[in-house]
């Protein structure tokens, strides 16, 4: 049975009952938040169980729900898709969700405003699955925009901390300016084929009758958006201040699910993508250059959650990486395992701050895999996931990208990519053996203790996700079937995926190095080998730590001019020039007036004057002219 | 008389009048009269669905027509109609006068005047809109003002009368160069030989086969009236000072109401009178239109005066329906059409907010706040929503039209549609940034600790604002299938798609 609308339903089901009346049911909103998204994940399985029951080809079913609107050809209603790849993104997003939501019960304990952060948590992920279900260009935008305001919702959900307040309007604003891109790409869609409906423009970018001109510039400016809402270069920036925002969001949105939007998009346009060859080569580029650039920064990072945003930066930028060079599957693979670990580490974190008091300095951490063995354990898995140790998760999928890279031939790209992926084993090391090993660093007064079973369930089964979820896409090289991209490719088509052991040594390889590095620096007693390191890298460890001054270069160079210029057209434009413009006439009027009004004088004599003087020079005139 | 050609049109302009005499002859309780303003302006409301339940979808003329002769010699005509353009701002002008009823409870100065020029002022409003004959209609243009310039000039704030004769006269001289432009147009008429008449209709046909030079003359004549009324960048400066000074109805009325007649003015005269005309004007008219949307917002960012930065937001937003009808097609036509709408309903929710806001303060000083949203979460939360509704968030109505208008301008002028794309981050900026002052970060006021969240009556006002704004947002069939077939007719003439 499909019941794609009930995956759909439910959370906006539960997103209303907890807006409107969410104050009377106190606590119980948290219940009634994890029913709806228990609903809605159920329905996910129910939906997929059928889809696999269909053949594989005829895998794709569209339900039109109502009709939007119809001006001129422009045509548009409310109409959702559902195929291997929504499949596959919504029962990640209700899974994730519903992980989330549980631990949530437990992370917001206490929290006043308790209700309203399910609430949005709810709209969220309704939300987020519009965005995935939709079936034309308008209706993804609009999920899209929607998790927008779920997101600046919850990163200002502290509203009363102004970072919280400024980082929430920033994420919000910064991921616009690329939404705005997002935008007139869609109207240079709707321009060239007269329809926003995406099977029909992926239709029309495989049969040609896009020209490759217009896909080009359609592909890189829906590409705008995606650089904004999965945070790549140059407009990440907001992405590590949403960390201001309950970890629980940090771990569903800005980890798991929203920020991966970006990837989904290029992925489900991917015959766009194919066509349009250059907008693909410079989704790889960013996307690798990302995953470079925002590793490097995670190295230096000494807050355990922007560690972590940093890390999940870099992680898209892998997912472009392999959307950029055709490898959709392995994209879409390494999007749903990093859900996993990269939701995992934030409970962990968050785990951790509860444990310590809201504590997120590593320099105050230590020593923790004892006072709190589960978190420990849970986040080792997440560990081994991400730095790509055999057999977690990440292995495969990471490795399935590098791989596809390899055998495209792009060279440059691999080489910067298992630099990157060098680096990360380095900085998740770094944070692990920071957290867990070493010296016990944290404040007087501060007892670490392990969180409550809701917390600690949510994260358990996360790890088996971590550890397993790997198997959804075994290579066949190791008797897999890789199951997840037969399922994918009819949707996102065949990548060129080798398999290639030498690949996967030189990847481990580094990782071990990297981790081994991270062991020697940060894993013993104080942290006398940090100072060493860090004195002997001289400005450059300034310059990383100082995030290369990026936000102060965006606030000089953009945001100042700006700024200036809206005070000089409001103070001096506005009031001055044009509205001294309106007012100068009136009071040229007036002025005028005030001659006129002087020759009345009311006076009969002057007035004959007037007249005699009048009729003189019009005997003048006509006498003259007569002449 | 059948229910089929009662003069439903007739009624609902009498309705508003014959109020005012009711009003004129009540004792002075105010209580009472603000009663009695809310009954009659409910009434109108009432009728105003009535003509919205008779009106026929998929007719693009005017309907319900009544028509009767009156200066014959001249061919002045008593003509009422109505179409898909002017449906929706006559439901939105009934909608919101009972909402500004309600919402005068602290109105304590000269209550029986004020109730007065209210119901003047939505008779001259539904006049304008339903007038077919444009003496009729010039008579209704003009007659806003009075009441207009009444309310600002009486229960305004400190620079009232600065404010409100600066309004008058601005709007007034607009106003002659378009009784000019009526003259001419008809005595242009009558010279080639064409009917003596000021009916809408037959100039529909007459007008455009006058010589160009003549029609670019009157063109101009319009759409200087209109552009002062809309208002249009550079004639916009009247609008930050009227709204300042008006008291809070006085601004939801200007706003939501009476803006829209500049831009009703050019889809319903201005263009189809003269289309070769605004085919050539149309560059020029969408370069305005731009610059409009982005120092609109440019200007409102810096606002340190709330209601001033709404003031400046409606240049902007006033300029995105310029951008749409002047872009000639379905999409940027019809979208306009319903951004006009969606306009009144989200800065007339604004403004009711600045003025719940400045009762409980006295200031509108953005610096006095800021944390009020822990104080007063379902004010913060409401004008949250209408702030998004504004900035275009998808679900609300400002999305439905601002995307149709780019859409549609991305059709004919593409660097147009790119530039006013750039006021989509525009009015996040001013919005979001005004919202964090406002109500974001700790309470800095101790008087801000115990401001009073919404009350009964406040929820009431703003219901059903709220409700209209996620009617259209998540369901604007019902409208768009409505205004579609008379504004393409429009469209028809300018050759638009």
């Amino acid at each position: 049975m499909n019941l794609s609308w009930l995956i759909l339903a439910a959370p906006l089901a539960g997103a209303v009952v907890l807006l409107g009346y969410g104050k009377r049911f106190g606590r119980s909103s948290g219940v009634i938040a994890c029913v709806a998204m228990s609903v809605a994940f159920v329905a996910a399985l129910i939906s997929m169980r059928w889809l696999l029951a269909v053949p594989n080809g005829g895998r794709s079913v569209h339900f039109h729900l109502f009709e939007w609107l119809a001006v001129g050809r422009l045509h548009l209603g409310v109409d959702l898709r559902y195929d291997p790849l929504s499949a596959a993104m919504t029962a990640m997003v209700t899974g994730v969700g519903l992980l989330i939501h549980i631990y949530s019960t437990g992370y917001m304990e206490g929290d006043p405003r308790f209700h309203r952060f399910f609430a949005y948590l709810n709209l969220f992920v309704f939300s987020m699955l519009l965005l995935v279900l939709a079936d034309n260009l308008l209706f993804l935008y609009a999920g899209w925009e929607l998790v927008g305001l779920c997101s600046y919702l919850l990163i200002g959900f502290w509203f009363e901390r102004p970072a919280a307040a400024t980082a929430a309007k920033k994420a919000f604003i910064t991921t616009r300016i690329g939404d705005t891109g997002m935008l007139i790409g869609i109207f240079v869609l709707f321009a060239s084929v007269h329809s926003l409906y995406i099977p029909f423009i992926n239709r029309a970018a495989a049969d040609g009758s896009i020209t490759k001109t217009t896909a080009t510039a359609a592909a890189l400016l829906l590409f705008m958006g995606a650089v904004g809402k999965s945070a790549q270069i140059p407009l990440y920036v907001w992405l590590p201040d949403a960390m201001e925002g309950p970890t629980p969001v940090s771990a569903l949105i800005h980890a798991a699910t929203m920020v991966t939007a970006g990837v989904y998009l290029v992925v489900r346009m991917n015959p766009l993508y194919q066509l349009a060859h250059a907008a693909a080569m410079v989704v790889a580029v960013i996307g690798v250059a990302t995953a470079l650039y925002a590793a490097i920064l995670a190295m230096a990072e000494d807050d355990i959650k922007r560690v972590l945003a940093y890390s999940t930066i870099s992680q898209l930028g892998f997912m472009f990486l392999g959307a950029g060079v055709g490898a959709n599957g392995a994209a879409v693979f390494h999007l749903i395992t990093h859900a996993f670990f990269k939701s995992l580490l934030f409970l962990g974190a968050g785990s951790v701050m509860h444990g310590l008091g809201g504590e997120t300095a590593l320099d105050r951490m230590g020593g923790l895999r004892k006072a709190m063995p589960w978190t420990f354990a849970v986040m080792f898995c997440a560990w081994g996931a991400i730095t790509g140790v055999l057999p977690f998760a990440g292995f495969f999928s990471k490795d399935a990208i590098m791989a596809s890279v390899w055998a495209g031939g792009h060279t440059a790209l691999f080489v910067v990519g298992a630099i990157a992926a060098m680096c990360t084993a380095f900085y998740m090391s770094r944070l692990l053996f920071l957290a867990f090993f070493g010296r016990e660093r944290w404040s007087e007064g501060v007892h670490p203790h392990e969180s409550p079973k809701s917390m600690v369930i949510p994260m358990a089964i996360l790890a088996v996700a971590s550890i397993f979820g790997g198997l959804l896409n075994l290579p066949e090289g190791l008797k897999g079937a890789a199951r997840l991209s037969g399922f994918l490719d009819p949707i996102v088509g065949k990548a060129n995926e080798k398999e290639a052991l030498g690949v996967v040594l030189v990847m481990w390889a580094l990782a071990a190095v990297a981790t081994l590095g991270a062991w020697f620096i940060y894993a013993t007693g104080d942290l006398r080998r940090r100072e060493t390191v860090r004195a002997r890298l001289g400005p450059v460890n300034t310059l990383v730590r100082q995030k290369f001054f990026v936000d102060e270069i965006y606030a000089t160079v953009i945001v100042a001019p700006l700024r200036l210029g809206a005070s000089f057209c409001a103070g001096v434009l506005d009031r001055r020039v044009i509205d001294g413009a309106v007012n100068g006439a009136a009071t040229l009027v007036s002025r005028a007036s005030e001659v006129w009004r002087k020759l009345q004088t009311g006076f009969v004599r002057s007035y004959a004057v007037g007249i005699l003087g009048g009729a003189a020079l019009l005997v003048l005139y006509v006498v003259v002219r007569t002449r | 008389m059948n229910a089929s050609n009662f003069p439903w049109l007739s009624l609902l302009l009498l309705i508003p009048l014959a109020g005012t005499f009711l009003v004129a002859l009540a004792p002075r309780d105010d209580a009472l009269l603000k009663r009695l303003g809310l009954i009659v302006s409910l009434a109108a409301f009432g009728v105003s669905l009535v003509v919205f339940t008779r009106f026929q979808v998929g007719v693009s003329g005017f309907q319900l027509i009544e028509s009767l002769p009156w200066v014959k010699d001249w061919g002045i005509t008593y003509s009422l109609g109505i179409d898909g353009i002017s449906l929706f701002l006559v439901l939105l002008t009934t909608f919101l006068f009972p909402i500004c009823f309600l919402a005068s409870g602290r109105v304590d100065k000269r209550v029986k005047e004020y109730v007065v020029a209210l119901l003047l002022t939505e008779w001259a409003l539904i006049g304008v809109f339903l007038a077919i004959d444009l003496v009729l209609f010039y008579i209704f243009w003009e007659a806003v003002l009075v009441p207009m310039y009444l309310l600002i000039g009486i229960w305004g704030y400190e620079r009232r009368i600065y404010a409100t004769i600066k309004f008058f006269i601005y709007t007034l001289a607009g106003g002659l160069l378009m009784l000019v432009g009526i003259v001419t147009l008809h005595l242009a008429v009558r010279s080639h030989g064409g009917p003596v008449t000021f009916s809408v209709q037959t100039l529909l046909d007459a007008a455009p086969k006058l010589p160009f030079g003549t029609q670019a003359w009157i063109f101009t004549a319009f759409a200087l009236a209109f552009a002062i009324k809309v208002p249009m960048f550079p004639f916009h400066t009247w609008l930050p000072d009227a709204h300042t000074e008006a008291p809070t109805m006085g601004s939801v009325i200007l706003a939501g109401v009476l803006l829209k007649m500049g831009t009703y003015g050019f889809i319903r005269f201005a263009i189809p009178f003269f289309p070769h005309v605004a085919k050539a004007a149309a560059p020029y008219m969408m370069t305005f239109a731009v610059i409009g949307i982005l120092y609109g917002a440019a200007v409102s960012a810096v606002q340190s005066d709330l209601k001033r930065l709404v003031a400046y937001s409606s240049v902007s937003h006033l300029g995105f329906v310029m951008l749409g009808l002047f872009a000639f097609t379905l999409q940027g036509g019809e979208g306009a059409t319903l951004q006009m709408v969606n306009h009144g309903l989200s800065t007339g929710a604004l403004f009711l907010l600045v003025g719940m806001l400045y009762e409980r303060r006295h200031t509108r000083a953005i610096e006095e706040f800021g944390g009020i949203g822990a104080a007063a979460p379902l004010y913060s939360g409401i004008f949250l929503i209408v702030a998004l509704a504004s900035l275009g968030l998808p679900g609300l109505n400002g999305f439905v039209g601002e995307f149709l208008i780019l859409i549609g301008a991305f059709g004919t002028n593409r660097l147009a549609a790119i530039l006013g794309s750039g006021g989509v981050v525009g009015a996040a900026v001013y919005l979001l940034w005004a919202y964090q002052r406002t109500f974001n970060g700790p309470i800095t006021r101790d008087e801000n600790r115990t401001l009073k969240d919404l009350t009964a009556r406040e929820k009431l006002v703003l219901a059903p604002m709220v409700g209209m704004m996620v009617l259209i947002g998540v369901w604007p069939h019902p409208f768009i299938e409505r205004i579609g077939p008379s504004v393409a007719a429009v469209l028809a003439r300018v050759g638009g798609r």
